[in-house]
This record gives C-alpha cells, structure tokens and sequence, in this order.
C-alpha cells in the first residue's frame, strides 16, 4: 500500500474532518476582515497582528489560468516526464488563492468556469511517499439549457 | 527653469546582448567613459557615482578600473528599478545643492535562461517551489489573461507588440535581436504559458548603460542640448495590486505600481500623458507593454487593441513606445535595463535617433520600468 503526505500540513486546515478532502488553511485578520492564504501572523492591508486561522471556501470560479508548457526549474518537483500543467487563480469569494489545475488544456479553463477543491499527485518521495497537492477540478455540473 | 533642475549631459552606452569574453565590470567601463566623453568631462570630474549590478559583484569597486579620485561611490541595488532608483538618487544629490555633475551607472551580464528565485528569498514555504510556481512567466500570463478578457484585448495584438519591437530593434545598432520577425512567426513559436509564446519574452541578457548628470547652471556650460530630468519617481506596490510569486490575491482589486508612478511622475513634472512625444516602457513580454500603455495613462484601458492595430505606437505613430525595441529586442539586464530607457529618450530628444529617429522633433520623453517584487520607477524628461 502506497503511503501519502500532503505536500506541506500548513497549509491545509480540517485534516481530520468530514471532507475526503482537507481544506486550505487562511488568516482572517480581526481587524480588517482581510483572508489571506496561506496563514500569515499579521495583515498585510493594516498591519495587524490579530489574526485567526480559517478554512478557505471548497469552490469558486477560474480567475485567471494558463498552462505552464515547459518543466520550471528546481525546487520543482515531479516524476517521470514532464506534462504541462493548468494553474491559475481561483476567486474563493474571500480570497483569489493560485491553484494548480487538474485540467491541462486551455478550453477546459475558461475564466468564470465553476471549480471544486482536490487532491493531486505532485511527486513522490525518495522512500516512495506519494506526495499529494491541492488542486482545483472543473465542477462536472450539467449546465441548465 | 528654476535653479533646481537636474540635467543628463552626457549618455554612453554599450552593445546589448551576448558579448562572449566582455566581463560586465569592463562594459560598465566603456559606458562610463563614453558618458563622460559625450558630456566633455572625464571620470575624475565626477563629483559623485550611483551605480548598481544584480550579476556582476559590487559596482562601487570599479573605481579600481576608472580612477582612485576619492569621489563617494554609492552602491543602489532595487531589483528591476536599479537604474531609476540610483538616478533619483543622483537627482536629489545635486537637488540638494551640495553638488553639480555626477555619475549614474547601470549595469548586469547575465546566464542564459529564465531568473531562478529561491521561495524562501521571497517569504514563501518551500512547497511553493516543489508545486512548481516559482516561474515568473505564470505571473505575466495569469495577468494578461484576465487583461485580455476584462479589456477585450487579442492574441493580434500581443503580437503586433513583439513585431514592432523587432522591427525597431533592426534600427537600432546597439540592439540584442536585430531581424525583423513577421507577426505569424511569432505567434507560431512555441507556446511557454498560455497566450504568450515564446517570441512574446524578452531574455536575461547583458549591456552597461550610463549617464553625467549636472545642475541646470553646469549644464549649461558644457552642452548646448541638455535634456532636463522633470521628474523621477519610483513607487512600491499597494495592498491589493497583482505581483509575482503571489499565493493569494484579495477580491478588492487595486492599481499597479505602476499607475501610482505614472501618476506621481506626472503631477511632479506638471506634464500630462497627452504631452508625451515618445515614450519607453516596461516589456518584458508583449501584455506587459500592452497593459503598461494604459496603467501608465498613455492610453485608456481597451483601447490599446486598436492603437496597435492602427500604428499608433509605431517610430512615426502618435504616440511612439519602445523606439529602441524595447526590452524585447534588447534583452534584460536588470541593472541596466531602466537607464537604456533613458538613453534611447535622450537620444530622442537629441535628433540623434538616424533610421529609428521619432520624427516632429520631440520635446518630451517619458520611461517606465517594472518588476518585482512590486516596485515601478517612472520618468519625465524634455528638453
């Protein structure tokens, strides 16, 4: 049986609840109102230092995506041979957080296009860990005609 | 004219692009002494030097190739606004009325290949790295995108962009990239982040600029075309602006860098965007010109899909941007890229442009450099 981890614990929140999968973990600042991801010990809009942890909304919209067609260089992670990737914003209502997507062509990323969070498999370990990232999926609903 | 204002009397500049075997410590050299040759003055007359280099080690020390004179050296590094935060620097120093002619000096040589960044350098956990986000070229994608979509604006015109920079590239001699490259070729070459190809980036490259800059009263004793330094400005991002390597944005949007700059630069030199006979301005990749022509209040936001297709940004266009070809055609050398500008503006407003040359005699020049992590450096400069 494979074993996982999560790319890094901090920046998901709610490992152990419900969700099949966690949530991505935030500040709310108490001052200002301001989310940011992921957490941050003061705000960046009014300096703050009163923040609290929070659980960024599961599904927004495409902000703004493209497709990353060439290997970035290290730190970089990946296994086998590289496959361009989609990766963008994604308005969460509170916050715009940059995602991966699970899709790597254009015309499945269009601005506005509903989305949900999940996992994907980033790289794995040299002990054979799968390592898993957050990604955001395409919700598959059926558009009303 | 009052008796504050600041003057560029001399300019030297070198070859851009790959000069196999040229250190960028000897190419600082050259542009420094052509700068004081085209002033009338040697190095030793230089009552003070700003300088600054990402690649090539401390600028200050050059003074073991130019002469032990005593005069103070100051160091500037401030990423992509190197250059126009160490002629704020210059300004000031003779503003002040403490001095009257003084050295600005600009220059990188850097490898092949894209800028790599540690994400611990920039405040970030290393899985923002290990995810693969540490590429610049998602930024400028990600943003003309949205760009595109909010303003209208077409893959068309990112390309007219690349062409007209290669194409005014082939006019300058001291250009990197000196062929012409048709508008379908560049929008056929090899795709890097969705809607940029590659023929849409500029390059990490390599070149020293230099500029002597005087007092009004000095400069009128040493040349008879000064161009005056109405105003330079630099600013810091705000909260809410879209940068590289950004995790998160807030849903509350707010202006670039860059506008804030534009705008400062602007009211400090009591000239408007609508006086600007030609003008220089951050493209790193096509949508940066592009989105850079309005944030700078060249143009209104969506109307630049239209300026280009007319020619309007053309060398004999209404508004000429990027003579020179731009960081496209010249490539990035971070600590000279800013100060290129400027040399091409004053070169400009010289006359002095031969093939390239903005015709009507142009009066006023305006420059513009951006990068990260957030900071955009402004000009106005006539004559």
């Amino acid at each position: 049986m494979t074993t996982t981890r999560l790319i890094d614990d901090s920046i998901f929140t709610d490992l152990e609840g419900a969700h099949e999968v966690p949530a991505l973990a935030g500040s709310a600042c108490e001052g200002c109102g301001t989310t940011t991801f992921p957490r941050q010990s003061s705000c960046p809009r009014c300096g703050g230092v009163a923040m609290s942890d929070t659980a960024l909304a599961r599904e927004g919209t495409i902000w703004s995506a493209t497709v990353q067609h060439f290997p970035p260089k290290p730190p970089f992670r990946f296994d086998g041979d590289f496959q361009p990737f989609g990766m963008g914003y994604v308005d969460l209502g509170a916050v715009i957080v940059e995602s991966r997507f699970t899709e790597g062509s254009m015309d499945r990323l269009a601005i506005g296009t509903p989305v949900e969070l999940t996992l994907l498999p980033a790289f794995t370990d040299e002990d054979g860990t799968q390592v898993l990232t957050f990604a955001f999926a395409p919700t598959h609903r059926e558009e009303s005609a | 004219m009052s008796s504050n204002d600041v003057a560029i009397v001399g300019i030297g500049m070198t070859q851009f692009g790959r000069q196999p075997g040229v250190t960028g410590r000897a190419m600082a050299v050259e542009a420094v002494t052509a700068a004081c040759a085209d002033a009338g003055t040697t190095w030793p007359d230089m009552q003070f030097a700003f300088g600054g280099t990402y690649s090539c080690g401390d600028a200050d020390t050059l003074i073991s190739m130019l002469g032990l004179t005593g005069a103070p050296f100051i160091n500037v590094y401030n990423g992509c606004g190197t250059g126009g935060s160490a002629l704020i620097s210059a300004v000031n120093a003779i503003k002040s009325g403490e001095r009257d002619l003084g050295l600005v000096l600009g220059f990188d040589k850097h490898p092949p290949g894209a800028f790599n960044e540690d994400p611990e350098n920039v405040g970030l956990g290393s899985w923002y790295g290990e995810n693969g986000f540490m590429v610049t070229t998602q930024f400028f994608s990600t943003k003309i995108q949205r760009y595109m979509h909010e303003y209208g604006i077409t893959e068309d015109a990112l390309a007219r962009v690349a062409e007209k920079a290669y194409r005014n590239g082939s006019k300058s001699p001291t250009a990197w990239r000196q062929k012409p490259v048709p508008a379908d070729q560049i929008l056929s070459s090899p795709m890097v982040n969705d809607p940029l190809t590659k023929l849409m980036f500029c390059s990490p490259g390599e070149g020293a600029v230099a500029l002597v800059v005087a007092s009004a009263e000095r400069a009128r004793t040493l040349t008879s075309t000064p161009v005056f330094v109405n105003a330079a400005e630099l600013r810091s991002r705000r909260f809410g602006s879209f940068e590289v390597y950004s995790p998160w944005l807030s849903p509350d949007r707010e202006v670039s860098a860059t506008t804030d700059a534009a705008r400062i630069a602007f009211e400090a030199a009591g000239i408007g965007p609508d006086d600007v006979d030609v003008a220089q301005i951050q493209d790193t990749e096509s949508g940066a010109e592009i989105m850079h022509m309005a944030e700078t209040g060249l143009c209104a936001h969506g109307e630049q899909e239209k300026l280009l297709a007319d020619g309007e940004t053309e060398i004999d266009g209404r508004i000429p941007i990027n003579t020179d070809g731009g960081v496209l055609a010249n490539g990035e050398p971070i600590g000279a890229s800013g100060l290129r500008q400027i040399h091409e503006i004053t070169v400009q407003l010289r006359g002095h442009g031969g093939e390239r040359q903005v015709p009507g005699d142009p009066r006023v020049g305006f420059t513009h450099v951006y990068g990260a992590p957030g900071l955009a450096a402004c000009t106005v400069l006539s004559r």
